[in-house]
């Protein structure tokens, strides 16, 4: 992997990431969650359990997702540095 | 022991235990003083920045925030947590492979303008000072409610604390400190919430138990909360109440301002290496949500029971929490209907908001206060949202040792967040002002001694500010969100991510989004506060929102300004193309 290639993984990653996080929040969290409401779990209605806990455990998730990700982009990166060297 | 003789020893314990880091961990350089020498290991680095963030507003004032805005509340819990998305993937890993010191030595550098290192400064010490003003207010309130000193010695107290490991350890004896005052403030937090969850729900999960059934019933509790709700004349309380333009924008301003503010970002300057920048975000992320996300459970529970032990109760008989924080001034109560029993509902008790206490007592023994009676409603109960943590173990009858705790967690969040607060603002001082800008010729031992000496000024201003606090600080909150959200957080983002942008474009995408954003603000809270509603919005946004807007008008100049004038010079370009590599 070259270092364009690296920065190209970067930004495909965080569209795709971005794209789930304003779903979690923008989505489920106020714009669907009227929607939501109708289901629920245990006593929570689903609407408001996304805008008052799912969010953030969603947010959790993503920031690891991340760092698994890029972790082994960059071990591609570093591989093909030293396969060169 | 009493309740006093115990937070005495909680908040005593807690102090010696800062303050022995402290000495632990003093700082021998530049280096250690600015980014504690770049040896932070992750997941103290997260623990550390859960604490810096997670201020006496998300300690003290948040759950009782959530408790009286019902599912609204959600724009703080989701506004403040999914901006370390934004701050893990955009900006951390970034900064931390740029290694330098400082939010403006990033901006000054990238856009090689002395001028944007300037606006960044004049941009942090503003947000910074808003900020710190509300923590002092906090510490302030613990002091005097727990520890029955003068608000202004319990302030001087705490300036000394600050004083200590600010002073000496700089940003190393801060991230420790603040490491254990995280243990402290999240400690003191869960204990209280699983105590009442048990209570309430028989659920040891607060995050469950708020969605479980009440003991002995097979009422849901959030049923339940809202049928009360209801009966009382509120809204249901799992039901929203705001437009969905503005509570996106309120929860856009606040995400994109917390990924810029600068004590947040300058914690990613410490970790070792880029990789340890984002996992030390998740682990910060992870210490904030086992926080944010007990808080709506404590706010629906001391919800409950706020309103059922003191709802139609003769006030001869009611507890004793409710006289306390009422002889403080933060409770209030006026019998309007004259028959001796707490009538709450929807609707202000009396005109003006805030009680005027008067010295008098009347007929029932309680504090009497010179606003006029409102006719539209029947409420005769005011109450302080602040107070709901503090007093949710009293209302619940804990045991003392609980209410201790509560004290010590209070104190450890507000110290924490004043500590990094105070760290950013006098390292951009002594670093981007004097090295950087006016005093160039200062080697490295000076500059530390003014790195200590602006720390020992911006605390005692701080403590100022706690000592006389300025009526404003809840609308100036706003601000700090709004305009790290319209400055900061664009200027290193497209300093990143848009290499064409240039030093002109970068300035006036500042200035612009930070003339666009206050003078908003400044119109509908300061200028004309009587025309601060909906109608009269730009597109329906609240001020509390607008920031997200200033964010659009700073990228739109920026970019604009950038194609009209000549590109950065090669040397920039080739640091933009270092950065974006591990």
């Amino acid at each position: 992997m070259t270092d364009k290639e690296y920065w190209k993984a970067n930004i495909r990653l965080l569209i795709i990431l971005l794209s789930i996080w304003l779903m979690i929040w923008f989505g489920f969290g106020i714009v669907l969650s009227d929607f939501l409401d109708q289901f629920s779990i245990g006593g929570f209605k689903l609407g408001f359990w996304f805008a008052q806990q799912g969010s953030i455990y969603g947010f959790v998730i993503l920031i690891f997702v991340y760092v698994f990700a890029m972790n082994r982009i960059e071990k591609k990166l570093k591989d093909n540095k030293e396969d060169k060297s | 022991m009493s309740a006093q003789a115990l937070t005495y020893l909680f908040v005593g314990l807690s102090f010696m235990l800062y303050i022995g880091i402290a000495i632990w961990s003093r700082a021998e350089s530049t280096n250690d003083f600015y980014v504690a020498g770049k040896g932070v290991n992750p997941v103290a680095n997260g623990m550390a920045t859960a604490a810096d963030w997670m201020s006496a507003s998300s300690f003290i004032s948040m759950a009782g925030l959530i408790s009286f805005l019902g599912k609204d509340g959600a724009v703080y819990l989701m506004g403040w947590t999914g901006g370390y998305v934004l701050l893990a993937l955009l900006l951390a890993p970034y900064l931390r492979k740029f290694g330098q010191y400082t939010v403006p030595d990033f901006i000054g550098t990238r856009y090689y303008s002395k001028t944007a290192r300037l606006v960044a400064v004049l941009c942090l010490i503003f947000i910074s000072f808003t900020y710190v003003a509300g923590q002092m207010r906090g510490v302030g309130i613990v002091f005097s409610r727990f520890l029955e000193v003068e608000i202004n010695i319990g302030v001087i107290i705490g300036m000394i604390v600050v004083f200590f490991y600010a002073v000496l350890g700089g940003m190393k004896g801060i991230t420790y400190t603040q490491v254990a005052q995280y243990c402290v403030m999240i400690f003191a937090y869960l204990v209280p919430a699983i105590f009442i969850s048990i209570l309430i729900t028989g659920n040891p999960i607060p995050q469950l138990g708020f969605g479980d059934t009440l003991v002995n019933s097979s009422t849901y509790l959030l049923d339940k909360l809202d049928q009360l709700s209801i009966d009382l004349g509120f809204n249901a309380y799992t039901q929203s109440t705001k437009s969905n333009i503005d509570i996106f924008c309120i929860t856009a301003a606040l995400m994109f301002g917390t990924a810029g503010l600068p004590h947040v970002i300058v914690r990613f300057f410490t970790v070792p290496k880029v990789s340890d920048a984002r996992k030390s975000a998740g682990y910060a992320l992870i210490c904030i949500a086992i926080l944010y996300t007990t808080a709506p459970a404590v706010a629906a529970f001391s919800r409950v029971n706020f309103i059922e032990s003191i709802q139609e109760k003769n006030y001869l008989d009611s507890p004793d929490w409710f006289k306390n924080w009422e002889n403080i001034g933060l409770i209030a109560w006026k019998d309007k209907n004259e028959d001796g029993l707490i009538n709450y509902s929807a609707g202000k008790a009396f005109e003006e908001g805030r009680p005027d206490f008067l010295d008098s007592r009347g007929s029932q023994g309680e504090r009497e206060i010179k606003n006029p009676s409102t006719k539209d409603n029947d409420n005769e109960v005011y109450i302080d949202q602040d107070i709901m943590v503090l007093a949710n173990p009293e209302i619940a009858k804990l045991p003392a040792w609980v209410m201790a705790l509560v004290a010590a967690g209070g104190l450890a969040a507000a110290l924490s967040t004043a500590a990094g607060l105070l760290l950013v603002i006098s390292s951009s001082i002594s670093h981007d002002l004097l090295k950087k800008t006016f005093m160039p010729k200062i080697n490295e031992k000076q500059e530390l001694f003014y790195a200590r000496c602006s720390a020992a000024i911006a605390i005692f201003i701080a403590g100022l500010f706690g000592i006389y606090p300025p009526g404003f600080v809840a609308q100036v909150v706003a601000f700090a969100f709004g305009l790290a959200a319209s400055t900061i957080f664009p200027a290193i983002f497209l300093g990143i991510f848009f290499k064409r942008l240039n030093k002109e474009g970068a300035v006036f995408g500042m200035l612009g989004g930070l003339l666009f954003t206050s003078s908003y603000i400044i119109f509908f809270k300061f200028l004309s506060p009587e025309l601060n509603n909906p109608e009269n919005w730009l597109f329906g946004i609240s001020p509390e929102g607008i920031g997200f807007l200033g964010m659009f008008v700073n990228f739109i100049i920026a970019v604009f300004v950038s194609a009209l004038t000549a590109k950065p010079p090669i040397e920039v370009e080739q640091m933009v193309d270092k950065i974006r590599l591990p």
